[in-house]
Formats: C-alpha cells, structure tokens, sequence
C-alpha cells in the first residue's frame, strides 16, 4: 500500500557504484521490478539502449513496430497484470509517435512510464536534429513529466516517476533524459520514493461519510451499483463482490469496470451507457440511490446530464477528489481508495434481497433479450454476426480468456458479449477510443499473462491501425490470438452515417487486402471464415493453437450496435432497434 | 449560476514547467485568465501564483480541483473580492515636454496617490499602486498628456482570513 504522508527522512545513503546516466536508467528500471518493456531505438537514446544489450538476460525489451505500439503494449501489460508499464523512444518523432498511447494512459488511469531520449542540453532550444519540446507536449496527457539534464538527477526522478505512475489513481509519467545525461557518470545509488510532500494520492476516509452512505443504501428501496474501473485499481474485487451480495443491490458496470465482477454473477445486470443493456440503462432513471463505486461518469455513460438520475440520491465512492461532482452532483461523496472505504461500508451493511427490484432487471433484460439478444446470437440467415463470433469464443475460454478489443462495433459486441470469471481480464480503450490499440496492446497483455489466453478483436479498420505489429509478434513469437472481425467498412461510424445521416456514407468503406496473405507473410497461422458451419470449428483451431493464430471472419456488413442511446438523448431513451 | 471575479491563489513547489501545466488545465476549458502572477511565497521554496478569473463559482470549484490534482501544487484555493485584500500596480511614461507645461498635472497626480519614479529631460514615469479602477482612472488623465507607454502588473492579493495552508507550509518549512 502506498504511504500516505510524505517521509523526509534522510537515511544513511546505500553503497554507491559509479555507473554512466545510461546504464544507472537500466538498474532504476530492475529496481523497480521492471522485467519487460517496449520501445524503438534512435540516436537520442541509443547509450540506454547500449545498456540494454548489456543487461538483456535481466529485462527484457521487446522491439516493437512503432512508437504507438511500444505505449499500447505498455497498457496492455500494466492493464493486466497491475504492475506499471514502460515504454521508451527516440527524441523528436520517436517521442511525438508515443503521444496517443499516453493520452489514452491518462484517460483510462493506466500506470506508464515512458522515458524518451532527448538531445544533448547544450542544444535544447536550438531546433537541433530530432529536437522536439516533449515536455510541452506531453504535459496535459500526463499525470507528471520532467526533463533530466544531469546525470545525477537519475535515480531520484526515476523512483519518483515510478511511484507517481502507480500510487493512488495512476496515470502516465513521461521522463526525457538528455544524451549528455546519459553519457556522463554518477554514483550511483537507488532508494524507492514512499512520497513527495506536494501529492497526496489517497485522500483520507472520513468514517462519518460512509455510515451515511450505509445509512442510504440500508433505507433503500430501488438502489443501483454503478462500478468502474477504480475497483480493480483498487484490488477491491472481493470486498466489492461482498458489498453487493450483502446489500443484494444489482450492479452495472461501465465498459472500463468489466471483468471487476464476473458477468455470470447473478447480481450483475450488465452494462451501462451509450451501447450497455436496457434495465440498467433505463433503471437509472428509476432507482432511489445510485452508488456510484470508482466510476468517473463519463458522457457516454450519462447521455443527457440535465436527464441523468435526477431522482436518485447520489453515493460516490472515488479516490479522485477533482471527480467529485466534476459531472453529477453526490450527495454523498465518499473519498479514499475503495479498498478501504468498501471494507468500512461492509461493516454497516445491512443484509438485504431487493427481490421485487431486482424483477424489475429481469423484465428489461428480457425485453432487450427479444428484440436484441436473441437475434444477435441466434442469426440463422445471412452472414455471421459479430456477437456469433464472441459467443463461440465464450464456449472455447470458459470465460478464462483475456479479451482485448479495439474500437468500433466489434468493441461493443465484445464488452456486451464476453463472458469474464476474473477480473483484469477485458483491455480496451475507453475513455480515448483509440483505433489501433488491441493488438500491441494484445502482445503487453500476453507478456503480463503469460498463463493465460489472450484474444484479440478487431475491426478490419483498426487492425490496419497497427497492423505492423504482426512484426513485433512474429519475432517475438508471443502467441496472441488475433481475430478480425471484417465487415469491410468502418462499422461504427458507418452506423451513425446510416442512423443520423440518411446513409451518405462517406468515406467508411474499405477496400480492404488479403489479410490472411499479410498474416502469413509474417509466418503467422492464419484462417479465413465466412461461413457459419465452419465458425465453431475455427474458433477451437485458435484457441487451442499454442502459436499465434490469426483469424479473419467475415461478418454481416451492415449491422448495427443496439441497444444505443443517441448523443443527447436520455439513458432512458435508450432505442432497441 | 452568475460569472463573478475569482481569485485563485495556487501554492506550488518550484518547477519549470508547472506554469504551463496549471495555464492548460484553463485553455483546456476556454477560460481567460485575467491576470496572473507568480512570485515566492511567505515560505522558503514554495512558490505562489494569484490567477484571477472571470467565471461561475461551480466553474472555479472544478478548477481548484484540477489544479490540486498536479504532483507539485501543495495546495489551491479561490476566493471572492471581498475576501481577499488586493493590488495591481501601474506604470505609465509621459512626454516630459508636454507633462512641464501643465501644472494642474502635478496636482492630480498627488490627488491620485501616485508617485513619480523617473524624471529624465524627454520623459517622466509615474507609478500607481490600487484597484483596476483607479490604475484606468489615472490612464484616462494621463492620456491627453502624450501617454507614450503603458504597463500593468497582475493583481496580487492577500485573503483577509487566515490560510488553511499556514500550517502545512510551516511543516515544509522545517522539514526543508
Ligand atoms: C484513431 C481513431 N480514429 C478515428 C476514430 C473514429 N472511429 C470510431 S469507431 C470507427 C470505425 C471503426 O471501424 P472498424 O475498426 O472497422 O471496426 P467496426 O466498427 O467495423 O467494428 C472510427 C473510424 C477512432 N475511434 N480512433
């Protein structure tokens, strides 16, 4: 756990050893634990990665095809295994190349560190060769940023950095080192940050809020879960799963809270927002408490803020004070890391059932199970549909996989569809919705669970993202399962142009290659489906592959996401069809 | 929810780079900043800015949240006019030649508790410390007298109450 105050102690300093700037970054790293990290070499940072060749039986680096990449895989890793990811690059357009990936870190709360090599100090702001104001531009998209010119300086900002990433809400840290920095020497010694005077990652729980809140949800006739993310960053799964099954309140999850709780649980009602499931959505509107648990009520979450839960009272446990009616109002806010406030709140938790409530969430879920559901799953005619594809993956994992989606129509059939047991298991681009994530970030989860499957699905738009990545995959011979579900548009966006542009469907068809060639020229196990009697069949051969797999199906052109609720609109107006 | 005039004070530790990150997170919303400075604090080592905006007090709330949130800002506050005792400071360089023939200048110049730093042959430079009004009133005088610059400081401001942050800061003092 982190600490809380900052510790100004001056302890004996450890045996130093004098080592170059470059190489005292490699002994931060393995200091910190780091085993794995992703980047591409270039003249600013090529003495770290000298070190690198010289200590790669202790870390590994994994080359991948692009900057981009190098970040997405860092999320993929740290999303999955909790630890902090680390991405590096070259100066100038190695360092501009890692700036989706750190926006996306900073939106989604992702623990990144990246460290970039810049020019020598005695150049900075002359416009020199691969010169470029990182810091500049990184500073709204990361959680903290600095510009080491001293070798010396090492240690101590790196530890910083590293504790910044990961302690309360984490987010991404971008540190740029310049060559002279890393050519010259220091003595070097590492002591962990524990915290720094001026941050305060976890606000200090107040008792009183939270018999409050237990006050509100034990009088609670018709009361909501809504979670986020913040229970897995918490590591609060658990004691979550114990405050709903005691207080017997239905929970909803947004598309980052997924996997916090297994689908199958029987007081999970699904998804909320503006693709998640009816009750939920709908229910919103109804319920008397909504307890809003590590969630940032996000626009595609709310729909229409001025229609969002008026009714309701508002609970919001969030370790983010800036959250805190930054959207919706809480009556009762509730601060601190979840994991501490939800073990609180059990204690003053009364046993309950909401039987008759929880009727409510059946009759919806059969309602969208009618019109929605059931044709999603159970197309006879036509091509295959995308909830087909995810639905047959399902039998093959047992709800063990973990699923990272790209962005677009198969990202919501993914999040609606998959069935998860455990939690860090759905990777997916939420707040940023950026194309091209899911397969570097495929290859960083595989390496930060390398038990475990790891299915990628994509859109023949976002695959052809990053679709350079089959390189990085090839030579690192990291077995992904990779599917593509194809519709040869731009789905999403093709849907709205149907919905809300009287079909102009501008520039959302593709053309689109042979992606099975692509794959195996890349030496990569490659099938192409396009026929329903050969979809289970195909799905096994993958997922029982030892080797990567690609996996190409065609699925129906144009069919659209519902339920859905139009930008605007009320989640209550959330349309079926 | 009315706009009003918010001064938000935001202790810091001394960084490069800080500037522009609490100058973001305004852009990021569209929002002017008025005035700004920024200068050392009562404390050693701690650096505070005075941002004065002109936005509702459910805007300013969020922003406080915002600026609290960076790693190296100790702590932010906001507050009204009426809490706070504050100042801007003016600098206005006249034509000497034409300043010389018009007594009555002179005169209204001590009536405006304004003070002359300068006296060369070709120009003098008056200085005024007050409110926005008062520092305009005096540009409106000195106007037809051949204004030939003139400057103006961001407001800096104390609160007439106590800082919650004192304590903190004194802590950090000792532990520097
Ligand atoms: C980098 C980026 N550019 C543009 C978009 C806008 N966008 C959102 S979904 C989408 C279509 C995705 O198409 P595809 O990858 O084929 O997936 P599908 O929706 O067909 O499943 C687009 C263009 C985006 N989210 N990210």
């Amino acid at each position: 756990m982190e600490v809380k105050t900052a510790s100004f102690e001056k302890t004996a300093s450890p045996k130093t050893t004098t080592v170059s700037g470059a190489e005292a970054v490699i002994k931060c790293l393995l200091e910190e634990g780091v085993d794995t990290l992703y980047g591409y070499p270039g003249g600013a940072i090529m003495p770290v990665y000298d070190e690198l060749y010289k200590y790669q039986k202790q870390i590994h680096h994994v080359l991948t095809r692009h900057e981009q990449a190098a970040t997405h895989a860092a999320q993929g890793y740290a999303r999955v295994s909790g630890k902090v990811g680390v991405a590096m690059a070259t100066s100038g357009p190695g360092a501009t190349n890692l700036v989706t990936g750190i926006a996306d870190a900073q939106i989604d709360s992702t623990p990144m560190v990246c460290i970039t090599g810049q020019v020598g100090s005695h150049l900075l702001g002359s416009d020199a060769f691969q010169e470029t104001d990182i810091i500049g531009i990184s500073t709204p998209i990361t959680k903290w940023n600095y510009q080491i010119t001293r070798a010396e300086e090492i240690p101590e900002v790196l530890a910083k950095a590293f504790f910044i990433a990961r302690s309360g809400r984490p987010g991404p840290v971008l540190i740029d080192i310049t060559k002279d920095a890393q050519f010259a020497s220091l003595d070097f010694s590492y002591k962990k940050c524990s915290g720094i005077r001026s941050y305060k990652p976890i606000p200090k729980i107040d008792p009183n809020q939270i018999e409050k809140a237990a006050q509100a949800i034990n009088n609670a006739k018709r009361p909501m879960i809504v979670f986020g993310q913040g229970v897995i960053l918490g590591g609060a799964e658990e004691l979550f799963k114990q405050v709903v099954e005691k207080s017997g309140v239905p929970a909803a999850w947004t598309i980052l809270g997924l996997s916090a709780l297994p689908t199958d649980h029987p007081l999970n009602v699904g998804m909320v927002g503006m693709h998640g499931n009816y009750g939920p959505n709908v229910l919103t509107n109804e319920c008397d408490v909504l307890i809003a648990i590590g969630m940032r009520f996000d626009d595609r979450v709310t729909g229409n803020l001025e229609k969002y839960a008026k009714q309701a009272k508002v609970i919001h446990f969030e370790i983010d004070p800036a959250e805190i009616n930054k959207n919706v109002y809480a009556d009762i806010p509730v601060l601190g890391n979840v994991n501490e406030t939800l073990r609180v709140l059990l204690e003053h938790l009364k046993p309950n059932k909401h039987e008759a409530w929880h009727q409510r969430f059946k009759e919806h879920y059969k309602i969208e199970f009618d019109k929605v559901i059931k044709n999603d799953l159970n197309a006879e005619r036509g091509k295959i549909g995308m909830a087909e594809v995810i639905d047959e993956i399902n039998t093959c994992s047992n709800g063990n996989a973990v699923v990272v989606s790209d962005v677009g129509q198969h990202q919501m059939a993914t999040c609606r569809y998959t069935k998860f047991n455990q939690t860090r298991s759905n990777v997916t681009s939420g707040g940023l919705g950026t194309m091209g994530f899911a397969l570097p970030a495929a290859i960083g989860a595989k390496m930060g669970a390398p038990k475990r499957d790891v299915v990628a699905i994509i859109g023949d738009g976002g695959y052809q993202m990053t679709i350079q990545e089959l390189g990085t995959i090839f030579q690192t011979k990291v077995p992904v399962k990779i599917v593509v579900l194809n519709n040869d548009f731009l789905g999403m966006v093709r849907q709205w142009q149907q919905l809300f542009f009287e079909k102009r469907y501008a520039s959302t068809e593709m053309i689109n290659p042979d992606f099975i060639t692509i794959a195996k020229g890349y030496h990569i196990k490659a099938r192409q489906v396009s026929e329903r009697a050969n979809l289970k069949d195909a799905v096994k051969e993958m997922m029982e592959s030892d080797e990567a797999y690609f996996l190409e199906v065609k699925v129906e052109q144009e069919e659209n996401v519902f339920p859905m609720v139009p930008t605007g609109a009320s989640v209550s107006d959330i349309r079926l069809e | 929810m009315e706009k009003k005039n918010f001064t938000v004070s935001v202790y810091t530790e001394n960084n490069i780079g800080l500037l522009s990150r609490i100058a973001a997170i305004f852009q990021r919303r569209h929002i002017n900043i008025e005035s700004i400075t920024a200068s050392r604090s009562e404390v050693n080592g701690v650096m505070r800015f005075i941002i004065v905006v002109q936005v509702t007090e459910e805007q300013v709330k969020k922003i406080v949240g915002q600026i609290e949130k960076q790693i190296e800002v100790i702590k932010a506050f906001y507050h009204t006019d009426k809490e706070m005792i504050y100042q801007e400071t003016a600098l206005y360089k006249i034509n000497s030649a034409e300043f010389v023939e018009d007594l009555n200048i002179q005169d209204f110049i001590k009536e405006s508790n304004a003070r002359i730093v300068t006296v060369t042959p070709k120009f003098f430079v008056i200085e005024k410390t007050g409110k926005r009004h008062e520092t305009d009133n005096l540009y409106e005088k000195l106007k037809p007298y051949g204004l030939m610059q003139f400057v103006r400081s961001g407001t800096i401001a104390v609160t007439k109450n106590e800082m919650q942050i004192s304590n903190i800061l004194e802590q950090f003092d000792t532990t520097n």
